[in-house]
């Protein structure tokens, strides 16, 4: 259900023609209200949507150049709504859950797969990194300052290739032991997502809103 | 009359692809009831032994598991039987909540998520874990991530138990606890171990390897003595009198 009121604003904010600063403001309110709602920290939230905006900005500056501001304008504040309301949505929902929810809504068995595969590996990507930094830390590896670069760069490429080459022997070994637990390429969820009337209310009230933002700007013109 | 062996390999020889040769003719057997440990120095097969009776490595020789041969289309079959708990149990718990993780296997043999969820309940409860179903694995200790892969094992029903280095990163009481509750499995075991201990409190028999062969087996106690297999501590005490 959330994943499809978030579609329903996605769509609502990809397909509006023009963004004005009050229609921007109204998407705005209600995703901070959604934020607050489910309790996430708005600071935290609006600071990481705006790691889309570098992506953005680049095709901005080309419709700025190109003399379509307005696009630009679009562009930027479009990039942002949408990657504030997958922020909720992530920040709102397990993993698993989201994948779950994925499947039911017809995104292919094998797709969800990797993506599972992808967070686990992740993590144990970051793990094997963390203890390689203790690591050196332990043995007296300088901080940034005080070092020239092309030691500093020949050493933190020796330790990518180390990294790389340690988190595939671990990624092997989970492999194996999922192999061991019977695992023949394909994860059954313990439970199937079962939609509650509070899910359903959710629903309506987003798309709704979605809607209301789409085409009321239009009637009211 | 011998009862039939529940494990039986005969001339198991391995090689990795850097070729290094970490089997070199191993025999062995596995009697119901018995429990065997394990011993050797590191890099002496013990595990990759232990991966070949699960299937997830093959290499030359026989490979029996309850009577069926290790070949491809016995695998799920002799996976079902053979459980095994891995040194690192990080590397076994990759689920998000600790129930789905003991579901796991159960699931992969097809059950249904409304059989599988009360064989993972049931297997947490033998371990004394049905507190933490659902709670996220990473969030366990050392010892309580320990009984959860064991849970995870055990929701299989397998007939075979084998467990790599179980008391590594487990404080004395986790360790005691830990044979405590192993003693009460019906399964047959193999403990691959250092811990002479840890062996001693659990195994009837012991088989010492090295190079990748079997060099030695009987009695727990005669294998120690013979190799000199005591716990760290107490051999260093031995090495000081002398």
């Amino acid at each position: 259900m959330k994943i499809l009121a978030v579609l329903a604003w996605l769509v609502a904010i990809g397909t509006s023609p023009r963004i004005t600063p009050l229609l921007a403001a109204c998407y705005f309110a209600l995703l901070v209200g959604v934020t607050i709602l489910a309790r996430l920290p708005v600071g935290a939230v609006l600071l990481r949507a705006a790691g889309v905006l570098p992506f953005s900005a680049t095709f901005a500056v080309i419709s700025i150049a190109a003399g379509d501001a307005a696009r630009a304008e679009a562009l930027i504040a479009k990039s942002y709504l949408s990657a504030s309301a997958v922020l909720i949505l992530a920040g709102t929902t397990p993993l698993p859950k989201l994948l779950r929810g994925l499947e039911s809504l017809g995104v292919p068995r094998f797709f969800t797969l990797v993506v599972q595969f992808l967070y686990r590996y992740l993590f144990t990507i970051s793990e094997q990194a963390q203890h390689m930094r203790m690591a050196a830390l332990a043995r007296g590896s300088q901080s940034r300052r005080g070092r020239r670069a092309s030691p500093r760069f020949r050493a933190a490429s020796g330790a990518v290739a180390t990294l790389f080459a340690r988190s595939q022997a671990r990624a092997e070994s989970i492999h194996g032991a999922m192999l061991a637990r019977g695992f023949t390429g394909r994860m059954e969820p313990l439970a199937a997502p079962s939609p509650r009337a509070a899910d359903a209310l959710f629903l309506a009230v987003g798309v709704l809103a979605a809607a209301a933002l789409r085409f009321l700007p239009g009637a009211v013109r | 009359m011998t009862p039939q062996p529940l494990v039986e390999v005969r001339g198991l020889r391995h090689r990795y692809d850097d070729g290094t040769l970490a089997l070199d003719g191993v025999d062995f057997l596995l009697f119901p009831g018995e429990t065997v440990a394990l011993f050797g120095p590191n890099g002496s097969g013990k595990t990759t032994f232990a991966h070949h009776l699960n299937g997830l490595l093959s290499g030359e020789g026989f490979v029996s598991v309850c009577g069926r041969s290790l070949e491809k289309k016995n695998l799920v079959e002799i996976r079902r039987k053979v459980g095994l708990v891995f040194q690192d149990s990080d590397e076994q718990l990759f689920m998000s909540t600790v129930l789905e993780d003991v579901a796991f296997g159960p699931l992969n043999l097809g059950r249904t998520p409304d059989e599988a969820a009360p064989e993972a309940l049931r297997a947490l409860e033998q371990v004394g874990m049905q507190h933490a179903a659902g709670k996220a694995p990473y969030h366990l200790s050392a010892g309580e991530k320990k009984r959860v892969a064991l849970a995870g094992v055990l929701a299989m029903n397998p007939e075979i138990l084998i467990l790599d280095e179980p008391t590594t990163s487990l404080d004395p009481p986790a360790g005691r606890s830990l044979v405590a509750l192993l003693r009460n499995l019906p399964q047959s075991k193999i403990l691959i171990t250092h811990d002479a201990a840890f062996a001693r409190a659990l195994a009837t028999r012991a088989v010492f390897f090295e190079r990748g062969r079997v060099i030695a087996d009987g009695p727990v106690a005669e294998i120690v003595e013979r190799f000199h297999w005591y716990p760290s501590a107490s051999n260093a005490t031995e090495c000081l009198r002398r």
